[in-house]
């Protein structure tokens, strides 16, 4: 159900719209090399029930959210997805729901829209990596999902995967994790309001590279567990694999809570810089569950974070 | 052919190449600033300037090679590329320390906790002493062999470069790989020499 989260992040904070094309123009004008590839012409406003939220945040330009991408089946590098995203067959869509649940079988995307309101979410959104950006998400919230699949009393936790194909996604020739992408929440994390299934940004459709058709948004946990183009939900009573969890277990846990307090064994994680700042951006501190303390601490109430990282 | 390109390669002077070796540079940071680097400079930077000093590196260690399999001979200028790889690699642990971690705590801890941040910074360690002893005067008052032997910490500093680079992927990763398997083949290709050497002496 829509307008189940309330936040003092607001409308009146996302940058308008006027201005973000403007600033596409300049970029453009300035024969920014890198930003050819960027997915097609603005599309039909999706029409987004505007949320009253986000005092304080300032999103990232259409830019920054739509050329600098991990989506690793389209390839390694940050621009590859927006280079070779447009492969990728969205419409027709639709997610195989299975596992412990009544009404298991293949919701299409066009189905699933029709019994949803659409609403703007400003999250920041952290990665591993130690970068961040702030992203107008527009989505619902994962429980209005599973309550149309109607979750049953044994369920425990939520797998999702991604779409796995080799004639649209040209990076999964390569073995970088273990194909398809997997990754899997809690159940009481997947019920939370803040988690959604988002299927645009600015407004509009999701573009392929930030995962279209539809994708989650965890914003509390660091970016790789909001898994892109998801195929199939599966409700399980044990905790499920996950890709990078799978990759190494040591650098990539299950939780994946951004938490300042434990490093990555390859980097810290106490720092972290937006996306956009130039040359010479300054590194922020990054906060505990990415600035969402108050609304997911006590999921994990007396849990030690650090061991469950 | 190859006389002719011999004979105007013999007559390029090393401030030639060093004129053009800061070029590349120069472009990365106009490219940085002017937004041709994409919407995240400073790691772009960061990572073209290691791969810059890596591809230097394989030249300089394809010099001898080449030398053999074609005629070309590029032994005159090898030194000057090898300080050009130095100054990548310094310029290159510059915009990491300066631009990307920023903070001197950070650094620090880095440095001692990342695996391949300090395989990184072993590397250029040995950089050092071949950077400082790039020069004749060096050369005269340590007299080749000894220059020559100190000279061959060029081989671990490659490689450590390379490995440096594998280490840092996110998942299997084919680039950073290559350049290790580039590298380890120059390398294998030096045997020889080094067991003839070797036989020499005894």
């Amino acid at each position: 159900m829509a307008g189940r989260y309330k936040s003092d992040l607001g409308w009146s904070d996302v940058t308008p719209k006027a201005d973000w094309l403007n600033r596409r123009a300049l970029m453009a004008g300035a024969g920014a090399l890198a930003l050819g590839a960027i997915a097609g012409p603005a599309a039909a406003s999706l029409g987004a029930k505007k949320t009253d939220w986000g005092a304080g945040l300032e999103p990232n330009t259409f830019e920054d959210i739509t050329s600098y991408n991990n989506f690793y089946e389209f390839g390694t590098d940050k621009g590859d997805p927006a280079r070779y995203a447009s492969a990728l067959t969205t419409d027709p869509w639709s997610v195989e729901i299975d596992g412990l649940v009544d009404r298991p079988g293949a919701y299409g995307l066009e189905d699933i829209l029709s019994k949803v309101t659409l609403e703007e979410r400003i999250y920041r959104l952290r990665c591993v990596e130690r970068w961040s950006m702030v992203v107008p998400w527009v989505g619902f919230e994962l429980a209005d999902l599973l309550e149309m699949a109607g979750v049953q009393a044994g369920a425990k936790y939520v797998a999702f995967e991604t779409a796995l194909r080799p004639d649209e996604m040209r990076g999964v020739s390569y073995p970088v994790i273990d194909w398809p992408y997997r990754e899997g929440l809690r159940l009481d994390e997947a019920m939370h309001p803040l988690t959604i299934m988002a299927t645009g940004l600015y407004d509009e459709p999701m573009p392929n590279q930030n995962g279209a058709p539809i994708r989650l948004v965890v914003p509390w946990k660091y970016g790789y567990k909001s898994i892109k183009s998801v195929v199939r939900i599966s409700l399980t009573d044990t905790q499920p694999v996950t890709a990078w969890n799978a990759y190494s277990a040591k650098e990539y846990g299950f939780y994946s809570n951004v938490n300042p307090n434990r490093d990555h064994p390859r980097w810290s994680q106490k720092y972290e810089r937006k996306v956009g700042g130039g040359l010479f951006a300054k590194q922020v501190e990054t906060l505990m569950f990415n600035g969402y303390e108050a609304e997911v601490a006590d999921l994990y109430a007396g849990m030690d974070l650090i061991e469950f990282h | 052919m190859v006389a002719a390109l011999n004979r105007s390669l013999g007559r390029v002077p090393p401030w030639v190449l060093y004129v053009a070796g800061a070029l590349p540079p120069l472009w990365f940071l106009w490219l940085g600033l002017s937004g041709g680097l994409g919407v995240e400079p400073i790691k772009a930077l960061e990572h073209r300037l290691g791969e810059l000093a890596l591809q230097v590196f394989v030249l300089v260690l394809a010099v001898r090679p080449l030398r053999e399999w074609t005629g070309i001979n590029l032994m005159k200028q090898r030194r000057a590329l090898g300080v050009l790889c130095f100054v990548y690699v310094a310029l290159h642990l510059l915009v990491w320390l300066v631009l990307d971690v920023q903070f001197l705590d950070q650094i620090w801890a880095d440095i001692v906790k990342r695996p391949y941040i300090t395989v990184g910074m072993v590397a250029f360690l040995l950089m050092l002493p071949l950077a400082v002893t790039s020069n004749n005067l060096s050369l005269r008052r340590m007299g080749p062999k000894r220059w020559r032997s100190l000279h061959r910490l060029t081989y671990p500093a490659g490689v450590l470069g390379a490995v440096h680079f594998v280490m840092l992927a996110k998942g299997f990763q084919i680039e950073s790989l290559i350049y290790l398997g580039i590298i380890l083949g120059l390398l294998v290709l030096r045997l020889p020499r080094i067991e003839r050497r070797k036989t020499a002496r005894a």
